[in-house]
């Protein structure tokens, strides 16, 4: 029963890391209706990033307070981040704005390829470990039996995970951007000719995306304190599953499938054998877009001929 | 003009900022002393290509608006039947004789350019005519090369007689993920496949009984002729090989040219079947889907069957060539059949142009024998590929060789409503 706890608790914290990749991709495809195939490299440039202001902050200009770094290294890297979202988007996709589907994700296979092979060559494909920032935690349970572990690195990523949540969704409800961002994602063309400028807002919409991918790429590699270039791939299609399974386009159903799935891959390596925790993430998103295309909160497509 | 520059200039300042944190500072690991060192250099080579890029992009916009006004409707080489036998023939023939000129180096890589052509003229079949996204061809590559492998090493059955054996079962498989996953829309069912792919290299990374997890499979047989091996001795006692049939001397390149001519066999016989499939019912149902699919329904034609048979014939090509790729390298592992492998063949289609058989078995060669002249730049060599498909969709979707078909045109006219 312990050994459950420690599994929700765990698969929390990894569900928080997937959902907040999932909502960059569930955004876009709600917008322009692209699965944006690079936003686990954007991910994986945020961790990169992360590193690399934690180890400017700690060791070349010696600041030594954990909040201050936390913060600083946040703020560097969404807007780093934010800024190769916006790049990304204005190079490889906005000049395919109007072709048939299949080449806006070619060419978005192409810019994951490159990115990936460009932080290897720029960083080296080796894996890069730091020392953890925050370290230590609480156990609960009896000395003798199992104990739940629960770390501090946890319970920041799930905090700072809620934080960015609301912000997004109350951005995205009370905001006027944000009530453009829904009207393009009803309908481009009419909110184009109600006069808002939708190119304005599908980059913006990227920026959020790789903002929120920014956040999860420095918790994780606080968390986990491992990272190489080749981190995002597997990311990446793992929060797709989560946007997915979620209902792709519905920002709670991001973070629901999010949820979802850190919780099976946790049971999952827990119960099963580690090595199928992957498995098991794939074949959940082959069976929902077999029994429910449409995600758990997602909204049917009516095609139109 | 001085605009333009300005631009570039920005551009690349632009660039200069976004590639200093990756390019201009590295991370340096020393036991547990981590530390940063700076170098600018990179940063600002990277900044120069951005802006001659920037820079030129506006004359080459000019020229390809040019070609784009001058280029008229592209028609279809049309030589009588009579010479398009023989320059058919000569082309068979002069590859046929071609690997007994030349080094054994270059014949092997030829016969590996030859595994990339099978894959991409199957995947071409799945992606160019039927225009269903399959990024987890690997899959089906893998099915054919560890049937083989497991076939023979555990049975003892020959290559000749694997090989149906391994398209029936990629096939199989094809037909399996395919069924359920095919009535997805095109993006979905991109990610499907992908997943599949991965779900594949998995297993067959901890199943490690049956597959031998990471270390793979060794020592399996390469294919014999009427089976004269090709060995300096026979494996079985009292088994003739090749050389002392025909009373030759032994020498290693004779297996080299027996795969390379094994390959080029494999590979009519795949133009061969697609070019007489496309002209079939099914063919034409599979063009005629990609282009409108309620159009299609409502003809009467049923999108799952037709997918299916699209997706099962790619997946066979794929398992065909997979065997081959097992018994030419003797030993397979997960390491080849990662999604990376996947996006070469579909870069190779792409490239090609879709639904363009020639255009996709020059990108094949050319994508095999670029990386092999171009060594010095092995470091960069899928950081320009990454590129280059971003670039193609951009300025060439169609590929830079278009498939053309015989087709009519409306005359324009002003519209009425």
């Amino acid at each position: 029963m312990l050994e459950f706890f420690q599994q929700v608790i765990n698969g929390l914290t990894l569900g928080s890391i997937y959902a907040l990749i999932a909502i960059g991709y569930t955004m876009v495809y709600g917008i322009i209706g692209m699965i944006n195939f690079a936003h686990g490299e954007i991910y994986m440039i945020s961790a990169y990033i992360g590193l690399i202001t934690v180890t400017a902050l700690t060791v070349q200009f010696g600041v030594e307070n954990v909040p201050l770094i936390l913060l600083f290294t946040l703020a560097a890297s969404i807007l780093a981040t934010s800024a190769y979202g916006w790049a990304i988007e204005r190079i490889a996709y906005r000049p395919l704005r109007s072709s048939p589907r299949l080449i806006p994700l070619i060419s978005a296979i192409g810019m994951s390829i490159f990115l990936q092979n460009y932080v290897q060559i720029g960083q080296g494909a080796r894996d890069l470990s730091m020392q953890p920032l925050i370290s230590g935690g609480w156990r609960f349970g009896s000395d003798a039996g199992f104990q739940i572990y629960l770390s501090y690195m946890q319970v920041l990523i799930a905090v700072v995970t809620v934080i960015f949540m609301t912000a997004l969704t109350l951005f995205i409800a009370r905001s006027r951007l944000g009530r453009a961002c829904r009207a393009c994602s009803q309908d481009l063309t009419m909110t184009n000719l109600l006069g808002i400028d939708t190119n304005r807002v599908i980059s913006l919409t990227f920026v959020l995306g790789a903002a929120l991918a920014a956040v999860a790429g420095v918790l994780i590699s606080l968390h986990i304190g491992k990272i190489n270039p080749f981190i995002g791939f597997d990311a990446g299609i793992k929060a797709f599953t989560a946007a997915v399974l979620g209902g792709i386009g519905s920002i709670p159903g991001a973070m629901l499938g999010g949820i979802i799935l850190g919780l099976s891959e946790s049971f999952a390596s827990a119960y099963l054998r580690t090595e199928y925790k992957d498995v098991v993430a794939f074949s959940l998103l082959v069976l929902v877009l077999l029994f429910r295309p449409t995600g758990l909160l997602g909204k049917p497509e009516i095609e139109k001929v | 003009m001085p605009r333009h520059f300005f631009e570039a200039m920005l551009v690349a300042l632009l660039a200069g900022l976004l590639t200093v944190p990756i390019l201009g500072i590295q991370i340096q690991v020393e036991g547990i002393n981590v530390s940063l060192e700076g170098d600018p250099l990179p940063v600002l080579l990277a900044m120069a290509a951005v802006f001659m890029a920037r820079l030129l992009q506006v004359p080459l916009k000019a020229v390809s608006g040019v070609m784009h006004i001058t280029r008229r409707v592209p028609r279809p080489i049309h030589l009588p039947t009579a010479y398009r036998l023989i320059l058919i023939v000569l082309v068979i023939v002069a590859a046929a004789i071609w690997p007994f000129t030349v080094s054994r180096g270059a014949v092997d890589i030829a016969t590996l350019a030859l595994i990339y052509v099978m894959l991409g003229l199957g995947l071409n079949v799945v992606v160019g005519f039927a225009g269903l996204l399959d990024l987890g061809y690997v899959a089906f590559y893998a099915v054919g090369a560890y049937g083989y492998a497991l076939l023979s090493t555990h049975f003892g059955l020959s290559f000749w007689e694997c090989l149906p054996l391994c398209v029936m079962m990629a096939a199989i498989t094809g037909c399996l993920l395919g069924f359920p996953v095919l009535r997805l829309r095109g993006d979905y069912l991109a990610i499907v496949t992908l997943g599949f792919g991965e779900i594949i290299r998995l297993l067959l990374n901890n199943l490690d009984e049956l597959t031998g997890g990471p270390d793979g499979i060794g020592n399996i047989p390469k294919p014999s002729l009427f089976g004269l091996e090709f060995a300096r001795r026979s494996s079985t006692e009292g088994g003739t090989t090749f050389h002392e049939f025909f009373g030759l001397e032994y020498s290693g390149a004779d297996t080299v040219v027996f795969l390379y001519l094994v390959a080029l066999v494999m590979t009519l016989l795949i133009l061969y079947v697609i070019n007489r499939l496309i002209r079939m019912p099914v063919g034409r149902a599979w063009e005629a889907l990609r282009e409108d699919e309620i159009a299609c329904r409502s003809l009467g034609l049923n999108p799952t069957t037709i997918k299916l048979s699209a997706f099962g014939f790619g997946a066979s090509t794929a398992g065909f060539a997979g065997a081959f790729f097992a018994a030419r390298q003797g030993f397979i592992n997960p390491e080849s059949f990662t999604f990376i492998e996947s996006a070469i063949v579909l870069a190779i289609v792409v490239l090609g142009g879709m639904g363009s058989q020639i255009g996709v078995i020059l990108a094949a060669i050319a994508l095999t024998a670029l990386p092999e002249i171009a060594r010095q730049f092995a470091e960069y060599r899928m950081l320009i590929f990454g590129l280059v498909l971003v670039l193609m969709m951009i300025w060439r979707p169609q590929g830079l060789l278009p498939a053309t078909r015989p087709r009519l045109e409306l005359p324009a006219r002003a519209e009425t409503l």
